[in-house]
């Protein structure tokens, strides 16, 4: 592993990484081996403090309260809002600290600008949406849906059999009808980290507005918007060691300005009569309600402890341990991987079958030796059915995740096929 | 410190038997309700047919997708149904779907479930218990359509 990188270090800030657990049997005790950080990932002590801080000495509404407290919650709140600004690089933009939308999940930040597109009537029926197969489900059904309402049509780029984005009819798919372009930077499932220079250039180059999913990116590679090229990022707190419950878009505050809101209600006006009301500037104008106070204190505490350790060790770690599994499980008879076979862009999820043995019976005989990892189809059924597989089950790696763990994985997937006579 | 239930109280033997040598699967005709039943946490699918004349189940037809559990069930599912009364069918139905309910507390009737006792240990594991319900409850819908439709 990387020189300084001190992964045994790294897993003592994570409280529940010391886990035993009992198994299959009373006798025996296995330690956690927790290898489903791209569904979840697990939160340091100093993300558990800052929440649990915030409650017992700091905890009001914000922006409304006129008490001390109220300022507190206020400042810590927003507080949050810049330290992810500056995390994802958008305070080098002049007006970057508005460009972070606080939302309840990613899902809700790819909603909302699906949302917005089509109320701003950018989206219509003479405009193409262009998505691909490997996304997540939280990035198919809302285009699915505007679709459907606007009249627009459906475009999806496709995939190679190696698990990459078929970018051989790029011109074709992108074009001057397109309105949007909405894409995973990491597959959730596939593992596959998208060329998104190549397809944002193309979308710029025909004036299309271009989401990216980094829900998988943001949690392990370094991030800088400012450059990126995007109009959208979605991401959520919960797979960065933050609180579940808080999710992010950053847009470009220019097209953040023009855009109606999502939600209606308190907190995204400017003022409001019984005839109409006018709407507050962004990101308020976006945070309808009383916005995850606690979560956006956890999440910039999670902010600061992964910029403590830096993205660019936390990447090199990934990538590090997700070549040591990639060659460790396909030594196994009957195991295929599903996605790119070597560890070149990719990032550290694998997905795989194994012969003879589903997926959900592959998790449960895992578990009763303490490793947890995720099967069925993912969010991705699309991706599924590009290779065939109904479902697969999936390992995902993190700063904390050690060879040992991958080691345990690999022995537990022996003892798997032995058991099923596989 | 929770303790998790033996591993093979939820695999077994007979689980493993039928799961590797199911009873009576692949879509057959005649038959008077086809259902298509999803389970959507995790993508398990069924699809399968009634044949009934007059009272009775002539056949369960059946092609599905899933882990052992919902295969196994789905086996299971025609040994217990094919040649009872669609009556009777149904009554066995609520004793596998209470047995399945009982967080392992219900001690199943063997007369009743047969073979399907060997699912008491899967009600032990909560998220297990939707896979063994998937086939039956594709059943109950099915079988209810089938009785509405006059006899081919």
């Amino acid at each position: 592993m990387s020189a300084g990188y001190d992964v045994q270090r790294i897993r003592k800030d994570f409280p529940i990484l010391e886990r035993r657990l009992s198994g299959d049997s009373a006798e025996s005790s296995w330690p956690l081996v927790y290898l489903d950080s791209a569904n979840t990932s697990q939160k340091p002590l100093s993300v558990i403090e800052a929440i649990d801080e915030h409650y017992r000495w700091h905890n009001a509404n914000v922006a409304r309260a006129m008490h001390v407290l109220g300022a507190e919650a206020t400042e810590g709140f927003e507080l949050g809002r810049t330290k992810v600004a500056e995390f994802i690089g958008a305070l080098n933009h002049e007006r970057g600290r508005d460009e972070v939308i606080f939302t309840k999940n990613a899902s809700e930040a790819l909603n909302l600008v699906a949302r917005v597109l089509g109320d701003a009537g950018r989206v219509n029926e003479n405009t193409d949406i262009v998505i691909t197969e490997m996304e997540h489900h939280s990035n198919i059904v809302p285009w699915q849906q505007l679709a459907g309402r606007s009249g627009a049509t459906l475009r999806w780029f496709g995939i190679t059999d190696d698990g990459r984005l078929d970018l051989a009819n790029l011109d074709e798919l992108i074009t001057e009808r397109t309105a949007v372009v909405s894409l995973t930077w990491v597959s959730n499932m596939l593992g596959t980290i998208n060329p998104l220079d190549v397809v944002i250039a193309r979308a710029k180059a025909v004036g299309a507005l271009v989401v990216v999913d980094a829900s998988q990116a943001v949690p392990q590679l370094p991030v800088d918007v400012a450059t990126l090229g995007a109009d959208f990022v979605a991401f959520t707190g919960h797979k960065m060691v933050g609180p579940t419950g808080i999710g992010v878009l950053w847009g470009r505050y220019d097209l953040l300005a023009e855009l109606p809101p999502f939600l209606g209600g308190g907190e995204m006006i400017e003022t409001v009569t019984m005839g109409a009301s006018t709407f507050a500037k962004p990101p308020h104008r976006f945070e309808a309600g009383t916005p995850p106070i606690a979560q956006a204190v956890g999440l910039g505490a999670a902010v600061d402890y992964l910029t403590a350790i830096g993205m660019d060790n936390i990447a090199a770690h990934e990538r590090e341990i997700t070549a040591y599994a990639l060659g460790a499980l396909q030594e196994i008879d009957g195991l295929r991987v599903v996605g790119p076979r070597d560890a070149v862009d990719r990032g550290g999820a694998v997905s795989f079958t194994l012969e003879g043995v589903h997926p959900h019976d592959v998790a449960q005989l895992l578990d009763s030796r303490g490793v947890a990892v995720r099967a069925g189809h993912h969010c991705a059924k699309p991706a599924h059915q590009r290779f065939g597989v109904q479902s697969t089950t999936r390992a995902s790696f993190y700063l904390y995740t050690t060879t040992d763990e991958i080691d345990a994985l690999v022995e537990a997937l022996h003892f798997t096929k032995k058991y099923f006579g596989a | 410190m929770t303790s998790t239930p033996n591993l093979d109280s939820l695999y077994q033997e007979i689980i493993l038997d039928h799961y590797k040598n199911p009873h009576g699967r692949g879509l057959r005709d005649p038959y008077e309700a086809e259902v298509h039943h999803v389970n959507p946490t995790c993508g398990d699918e069924i699809t399968l047919r009634v044949h009934v004349d007059g009272d009775l189940v002539e056949d369960v037809s059946y092609d599905a997708v899933g882990c052992s559990i919902s295969q196994a069930s789905a086996s299971v599912l025609n040994d217990l149904v094919v040649g009872k009364s669609v009556q009777d069918g149904l009554a066995v139905l609520d004793e596998f779907h209470a047995m399945m309910q009982g967080k392992g507390q219900v001690v199943p009737d063997e007369d009743v479930l047969e073979d399907g006792v060997a699912f008491a240990g899967v009600a032990q594991f909560p998220a297990r218990v939707k896979c063994a319900l998937l086939s039956w409850m594709a059943f109950k819908d099915a079988v209810l359509q089938a009785e509405e439709t006059p006899s081919s």
